[in-house]
């Protein structure tokens, strides 16, 4: 039973995460109908502006707890300073994304823009490889890493408590700028209708880049989340996150923002659940990476319109 | 002469040409004079490549139906026949070599093989094109995607075919050949390119081609005219897959080793790079985009600087043109082949300028060496560019839907009064004039 919980805890904490880049996919697709297939390597991008922060603020070691006694300042103005700063970093990309690839080719068909993303994708991934080789750099530890002790044998380090309270914090954010805010209330508008939301006097090209900009931010924190709790990070490490959390949005409805979460949650736990346990049934751990793919496939087949998701007829 | 004589005499040409390629394929070959294993090496490549860009072109250029599984099923296609040549063939094909000769017998094996690829490609097809392809655009990518990833994973899983250390010859308590043998030469990977491409054309010319294209146009409208587009897309999708394993077979059988790391979907997006340049929803378009890319490698370590500026100028030299609009140019060079070498020579031009600026003023070149970049780790990076370059400019790809042929020769013939013009845009026949929209992939969307 302990093991479970534990399991369960661990399968969250990742599922946050996925959650956190879901967010932007399905934001994206709410407004514009896209895939962005680039979203998961600003989430990339957001770790490696991370760690540029963090050399910069003079953490240099990935062993947990050791940085606090190198680095004069408080830890928790560090972890707030490399998140807050990778955020604003990869928003500016996901705008300029949005500018310079996917707004030129708007007007053309699903298939010219879906093949734009996947360019964009690969050349933020390989110009990344290019850079700094497709080695694994570790990430410096931002927080001590101290376990606290549940109940049992379950415990809870101190990067998934962070975890957990950091994505709560930027989704109640999220609800609040989405629900409460003018800009919000355009973006609704938006992802009803764009025309109708143009003629109201919405300027829809901002509200796009608006989206852009949150959608990046989220994943960049994802990002810099992520690598407390995994420390090392590569260029290609956004392709296969990038795809569950794509998975996710799906699976939790593709344009409903909680139902992105609730499917990030779904796979994360799936996912640990199946290296937990899968030893036990034969499966080999091996097997993680197939079973987002396969919820993915269920899901298309069994309910497309996803866990939340409302069916839309298709017009003619 | 009679049709069927007529592509007798045509098939027997074509192998007799393989057969002289072929043979000129070697150093020692051709008298000495043959092609350096470098090359030859290259062309090999290219024509695996081909086939896996002309049987793509099939469901997404034609079908319209956008898959990212290509390497899941040449993944299929390469282990299950690698799987049966190192573990079961063996005391066959000393039979049929005491029978026949070496030759022959190993070509029975090795057709016997290839077509058990296919067979298991194509049932992996089915398998994976029933449920997914009742899906459309962009989901159907992500599941094609999905599935080719799953196929992988399992394939690292199986402990027969060597799981994650690769696959070479019998893996240790099973019996079998030491090494996969390398039946695959240039013959072999010519004669399926050929074949590829004869069985997608007539398919594309086809009844089944007209409906497979119909269902790209308009699937609404397509359902509409009856067409039962869920069947007649899982047909094309089936046709692709195998295809996909016969170069999975012969890739198996030239490069006498397996990793599932070259069935990553990266490979995939290669052969979508491919038909995306040359022109979704053409044949030669997919041969030349195959070609480009497997070259592009190669060209980038031997001459670089200005191979990456010619391509770099592509994009450009289209935004030019289109800057400067054909109705402003003179009347001489407005259309046909007169605008065709204007085009060139306007590149040519704008390369000869930019190089000597770039390269002579400012020596880029010493200056890129100085820093030692080295090119060719930009080989991605300047296929993604490309990539989004030619959707921003070009979206149907260099060729569109045209088809490089000899028709142009025919023209005359055709049309007993020339090229003069036919209500309106001048010497364009208006069957081949572009439809009025600038995409043909473009979506009336209602919203």
């Amino acid at each position: 039973m302990d093991y479970f919980v534990q399991q369960l805890i661990n399968g969250l904490n990742i599922g946050a995460i996925y959650a956190l880049i879901a967010l932007g996919y399905t934001m994206v697709y709410g407004i514009l109908r896209l895939i962005n297939f680039a979203h998961g390597d600003v989430y990339m991008v957001g770790a490696f502006v991370g760690l540029g922060l963090a050399k910069l603020l003079g953490y240099t070691t990935s062993i947990p707890g050791y940085n606090a006694d190198t680095v004069g300042h408080s830890l928790w103005g560090g972890l707030v300073l490399v998140l807050v700063g990778s955020m604003i970093g990869a928003a500016i990309i996901g705008m300029a994304i949005e500018r310079f690839a996917y707004r030129p080719v708007r007007k053309y068909s699903r298939m010219t823009t879906l093949i734009t993303a996947i360019g964009v994708s690969l050349l933020i991934e390989y110009l990344f490889v290019a850079w700094y080789g497709s080695a694994q750099r570790s990430f410096p530890a931002l927080v001590k890493n101290d376990a606290i002790h549940l109940f049992g044998d379950v415990r809870i380090s101190m990067p998934q408590l962070i975890i957990f309270g950091i994505s709560i914090l930027l989704m109640i954010l999220l609800q609040w700028i989405i629900y409460k805010t003018k800009i919000g209330t355009a973006m609704r508008a938006v992802s009803f209708n764009l025309n109708s939301a143009k003629l109201m006097g919405i300027n829809t090209d901002v509200v796009i880049s608006f989206t852009f900009a949150l959608g990046s931010a989220m994943a960049a924190a994802g990002g810099v989340l992520t690598a407390q709790y995994n420390p090392s990070i590569d260029p290609l490490m956004g392709i296969i996150t990038g795809l569950k959390a794509f998975v996710a949005a799906v699976l939790g409805g593709i344009g409903n923002i909680p139902g992105a979460v609730l499917g990030g949650l779904v796979i994360g736990v799936a996912e640990t659940m199946v290296v937990a346990y899968g030893s036990d049934i034969g499966l080999a751990s091996s097997y993680r990476d197939a079973v987002a793919f396969t919820i993915l496939i269920l899901v298309l087949l069994l309910r497309p319109s996803g866990l939340l998701g409302s069916t839309v007829q298709e017009k003619v | 002469m009679p049709p069927f004589i007529k592509r007798l005499v045509g098939a027997l040409v074509i192998v007799l040409v393989l057969v002289a390629l072929n043979a000129a394929m070697s150093n020692e070959g051709f008298y000495g004079m043959g092609l350096p294993y470098y090359y030859s090496h290259l062309l090999r490549l290219a024509g695996i490549n081909v086939i896996l860009a002309v049987s793509l072109n099939l469901i997404t250029g034609f079908t319209g139906q956008f898959s990212i599984g290509h390497a899941g099923f040449m993944a299929v296609g390469a282990y299950a026949s690698a799987f049966l040549t190192v573990y079961y063939t063996q005391g066959l094909e000393q039979k049929l070599t005491a029978m026949l000769g070496a030759t022959a017998g190993q070509a029975v094996i090795f057709i016997i093989v290839l077509l058990a690829a296919a067979a298991a490609a194509a049932l992996a097809g089915l398998v994976v094109g029933i449920p997914s392809l009742r899906l459309r655009g962009d989901y159907l990518a992500i599941v094609t995607l999905g599935f080719a990833e799953i196929i992988r994973i399992l394939l690292v899983n199986v402990q027969r075919v060597g799981g994650p250390t690769g696959f070479s010859g019998a893996i240790a308590p099973w019996e079998g050949r030491a090494t996969i043998p390398q039946y695959a030469n240039f013959f072999w990977i010519g004669l399926f390119a050929v074949i590829t491409i004869v069985v997608v054309y007539n398919i594309v010319r086809s009844d089944t081609g007209r409906a497979l294209i119909s269902i790209r146009e308009d699937e609404l409208a397509a359902q509409a005219m009856g067409i039962n587009t869920t069947r007649y897309k899982v047909v094309a999708f089936v046709i692709s897959s195998a295809f996909a394993g016969v170069a999975g077979g012969l890739w198996a059988h030239y490069n006498a080793f397996l990793s599932t790391q070259d069935f990553q979907f990266i490979r995939s997006f290669e052969v979508i790079i491919m038909i995306v340049l040359g022109g979704m929803g053409s044949i030669t378009g997919s041969i030349l985009g195959a070609v480009v890319i497997t070259a592009l490698p190669e060209l980038l370590r031997t001459y670089p600087y200005e191979i990456v500026l010619a391509l770099a100028l592509i994009p450009l030299a289209a935004l030019l043109l289109r800057l400067i609009r054909r109705e402003r140019l003179p009347e001489v060079i407005r259309s046909g082949w007169p605008h065709a070498i204007f085009v060139l020579a306007f590149y040519v031009v704008l390369f000869t300028i930019s190089r000597f600026i770039l390269i002579n003023t400012l020596d880029l070149d010493l200056r890129l060496r100085a820093a030692n970049v080295k090119i060719e780790e930009y080989r991605l990076v300047i296929y993604a560019a490309l990539l989004i370059a030619m959707m921003l400019t070009r979206p149907q790809g260099l060729l569109g839907q045209r088809e490089i042929g000899f028709s142009w020769l025919k023209r005359a013939q055709r049309r007993p009064e020339g090229d003069a013009a036919v209500g309106g845009a001048g010497g364009v026949p208006i069957a081949e004039r572009d439809a009025p929209t600038a995409d043909p992939y473009k979506e009336t969307e209602n919203r």
